[in-house]
Parts: structure tokens; sequence; C-alpha cells
């Protein structure tokens, strides 16, 4: 070993701000990868379960990324993937109990999503391609930083058909009531699962413009 | 490489392990989660009797307006009385009472099989001068269970307010069962006819209006929801008729009075 390579890396290194703003672009695991979007359709409707669904995945990714990672010499090959299960398991059940618990609204709305977090798409994949074969701070950075990804989409969407479908952010009324007294109508559309697609369809497409090494050659 | 029996280890202990935080948190959680379901109910309740809750204030609104809780058996006698925070009669509270096990035992029971014999609760309120009894209300729709809560007023035949809830009905068609769209028909309605027969309040597809049925003991069902709705109707039926007999013997009673 030479000593340029035990050298501690800084806490935040051009590698790590990589790992965790990528997520956000142009390696979105909703618009690029098309990855846990099921979730993106159901909990969209209003801005704070939306929220609170983003959150709990940024948890979920972050601590069993950095759990696999703290572990990945110890696991034996042939169980990976049920090690794997049972840290996202475990984590997934413990944010519902809290949940329920704590924020018991939100958790009744979430009702079945916060469990199906466990067969989100992301979380294994992130597991599989990143935690197994890097350093736990690391893992836990791309944790984050890929359930943040999703987490954003999921917002900016709630944002939007929240807006659009029920005239309210965060369950406060934002629009006039002069709008309606004009014929303005929300648009019932916006409440139901499609409106999540087109609104993830918008996203992409905005994305791609800006991004174009994004576009497939066809 | 990795020998079966580190294998075999390692996945032991790693079950064990969690199994143990998993219990720990159950444990630890269940206070907090057991007071936001008591929490709700008491919300249900009130709001069917149309007073407004938040789960801030629910408790202190239960203890206000809800001043007696009342099990009644199936001949229509009180068994159990719970007010002002002690018992005047029997000792079982109305509130931990579950409706569906007393639904199953008389199931059994008309089918002769010996079981002990149902008790059904019922909630007094005491809203101002009004005096509004409440029944609890549980039932199948199409998808699992559904609940609900109905409220009488002092005659004992006009519905004040209702509330429905369900586990998973279809959004957008059963799931509306628990929209205001609608609850806010049943207010008005009456549960006997003018001899005094028990008719419930039922739900009609296609809409009362098209039915032989009086409008003041039917309400329009969902379209798109016939099995939630018919399930509804079925409900407010087998819930209300283990009252009817404890209804009667206090219209005598008040009756008797004057």
């Amino acid at each position: 070993m030479n000593t340029a390579k035990t050298e501690r890396e800084p806490l935040f290194s051009a590698k790590t701000k990589k790992l965790l703003l990528g997520p956000l672009n142009k390696e979105n695991p909703i618009t690029v990868q098309v990855l846990g979007i099921c979730s993106a359709l159901a909990v969209t409707v209003k801005l704070e379960p939306a929220f609170v669904m983003a959150l709990s995945v940024v948890i979920v990714t972050a601590m069993s990324n950095l759990t696999i990672s703290a572990l990945r010499n110890t696991i034996p090959p042939r169980i990976r993937i049920i090690v794997q299960l049972v840290v996202i398991a475990a984590l997934v059940i413990l944010v519902d109990q809290v949940l329920k618990a704590y924020m018991y609204d939100v958790s009744k709305q979430l009702s079945v999503f916060v469990g199906l977090i466990i067969t989100n798409c992301i979380l294994m994949g992130r597991l599989e391609a990143f935690a197994m074969a890097n350093k736990p701070w690391d893992s836990f950075i791309d944790g984050i930083g890929n359930g943040v990804g999703y987490g954003i989409i999921l917002i900016v969407v709630a944002f939007f058909r929240e807006l659009l479908g029920s005239g309210t952010i965060w369950g406060l009324p934002v629009l006039p009531k002069v709008f309606y007294d004009l014929g303005y109508v929300n648009n019932g559309l916006m409440i139901l699962p499609p409106a999540a697609l087109f609104l993830v369809g918008i996203i992409i497409w905005i994305q791609r413009t800006k991004n174009p090494d994004l576009q497939e050659e066809n | 490489m990795f020998s079966n029996g580190y294998i075999f280890r390692y996945a032991s202990i790693m079950v064990i392990l969690v199994a143990a935080m998993l219990s720990a948190a159950a444990l630890l959680l269940k206070p907090a989660q057991d007071r936001n379901v008591k929490i709700e109910k008491i919300q249900d309740m009130l709001s069917s009797a149309n007073i407004e809750s938040t789960p801030a204030t629910a408790e202190a609104l239960y203890d206000k307006h809800i001043t007696r809780e009342i099990l009644i058996n199936s001949d229509g006698e009180e068994v159990s009385i719970y007010a002002d925070g002690k018992f005047e009669m029997g000792d079982r509270r109305a509130f931990d009472v579950d409706l569906k096990t007393e639904l199953k035992a008389k199931q059994n029971l008309a089918k002769g099989k010996q079981v002990e014999d149902p008790v059904f609760p019922l909630f007094v309120c005491e809203k101002g001068e009004e005096v509004i009894y409440i029944i609890p209300l549980s039932g199948t729709g199409l998808w699992g269970g559904i609940w609900g809560n109905i409220a009488l007023k002092s005659d004992f035949n006009t519905v004040e307010g209702v509330t429905f809830g369900h586990k998973g009905e279809t959004p957008g068609l059963g799931a509306e069962i628990s929209t205001e769209i609608f609850t806010h028909q049943f207010p008005e309605k009456t549960i006997f006819d003018k001899s005094g027969n028990f008719v419930s309040v039922q739900v009609v597809q296609g809409g009362v209006a098209n039915s032989n049925i009086d409008p003041v003991h039917g309400v329009d069902a969902i379209s798109g929801g016939t099995i939630t709705s018919n399930g509804v109707s079925a409900m407010l039926k087998d819930c209300m008729e283990n009252y009817i007999t404890y209804f009667k013997i206090r219209k005598l009673y008040e009756y008797s009075k004057n």
C-alpha cells in the first residue's frame, strides 16, 4: 500500500459531489432510469404525502446503502440478495411504524405505498450496482442522491397535480375565489394517476431538450 | 469463499438481530399508534353528530359531549352503563367493545351455535339542548371492511348525520362513500315507517326517485359502486336492527312518562 492511497479523501470530494448531484439530473432514477414509477403515480395527488414519501425513500436508500456497504465484505455472495432484502424490509417497516405513530394522517394517505418501498427498484438497483462495491461514506451519499433525485420529481409532480387538481398547495387554498366565480374549475384529471404520467413525460421532455446527450439516436 | 456453515450462521444472526430490532420498535411505538387509532374513532363518532374536532381537541370534546356509553343485549336490555368516568351498571365500556366480534357472535347465534350473548354499543351525545344517539357500524364492501357511525336524534328515528370509512374500496367509485357527496344525503332521513316498522335507510341503485321506496327512507347509491353501496345498505340494516327493541322500550317508557 502506498501512502497516497491510504490518505483520507476529503469528506466532499469532486467524486462525492458527483454521486450526490448526478441522480438529480443526468442519472435521475425516475426520468432517466425510469425506476420507481408506480409510487410516483400513486402518491403525488397532494404535496404533503409526496413529501413524506420522498423523505421516507431518502432515509431508506441512504441507510440501506450505508448498511450494505459496511457489511459488503462479510456478505456471502450466494445470499446477498436475501441480505439486501432483509435490510431494506427492516428499514421500511421501521419507517412505516414511525409514520403510523407520529404522522397518522399522512400514513393513512400513503397506505400501502410506504410498505411498497421494499419493491422500489431504485433500492435494489443501488445496493447491487453501488453499495456492494463501494465504501460506506460514498454509498451513503449515493443513497441520499438517488433518494433526493426520486423525491424531487415526486414533489414537482405533486406540486402541479395539487395546484391544478385541487387548487391548493400543501392543503392551503391558493387560488383566489374570484377565479371560481368566473367559472374556473379544478381539473379532475389531475387527481387521477394518468396525470402524473403526463407530468413525468413533460419533465422528461424538458430535461432531454436541455441535455442533448440524453437523447437516443434512432 | 464462504462455507455453508458461515452462510447459515450469517443468515441466522442477521434474522435474529433484525427481528429483535423490529419487535423493540413495535413495542415502543405501540402506545402512540393505539392513541392515533382511538382518536380517529372519536373523531369519526363526533363528526357523525356534526361536532367538528381536531386530533388535539378530540379527547376533550369526547369527554364533554359523549355523556353515557351504553351496552345493550339482543333483548334490548341495558347490560352496562358508563358515565362520568365510572360504571353505573356492568363493567364493560362501550368504547372498548369490538363491534366486529359482536356481530360475528350474533351471526353464530342465528346459526344456532353456542356463543356468549352479543352486546351492542350505543353512545349518548349531548350537544347543547339536543340529545343524540350514536350507533357504530361495521360491515363489508367490495374489497374489504367498511365501517362508520350513524347518529340519531332523540326520537330514535331521524338521522342527524353519518360517517363512513373503508379499508380499500375503489377510488372514485366505492371509495366515494366516505365523501360529503354521499354522506350529506343522510341527515333528516328516518329509519321507521309511519306504522312504526323498522325499514332502515336504504342505498338505492338507480336513484331513489326512480324506485318505489319512500324518499325519506332511501338515498342514492354510487354509480359504478354497486357492491359497496349494497354493503352500506346491508351494514345499516344489520347494525341498527340490534337496537330496535331497545328503542321501542325507551319510546314506550317516555310515552308513559308524559
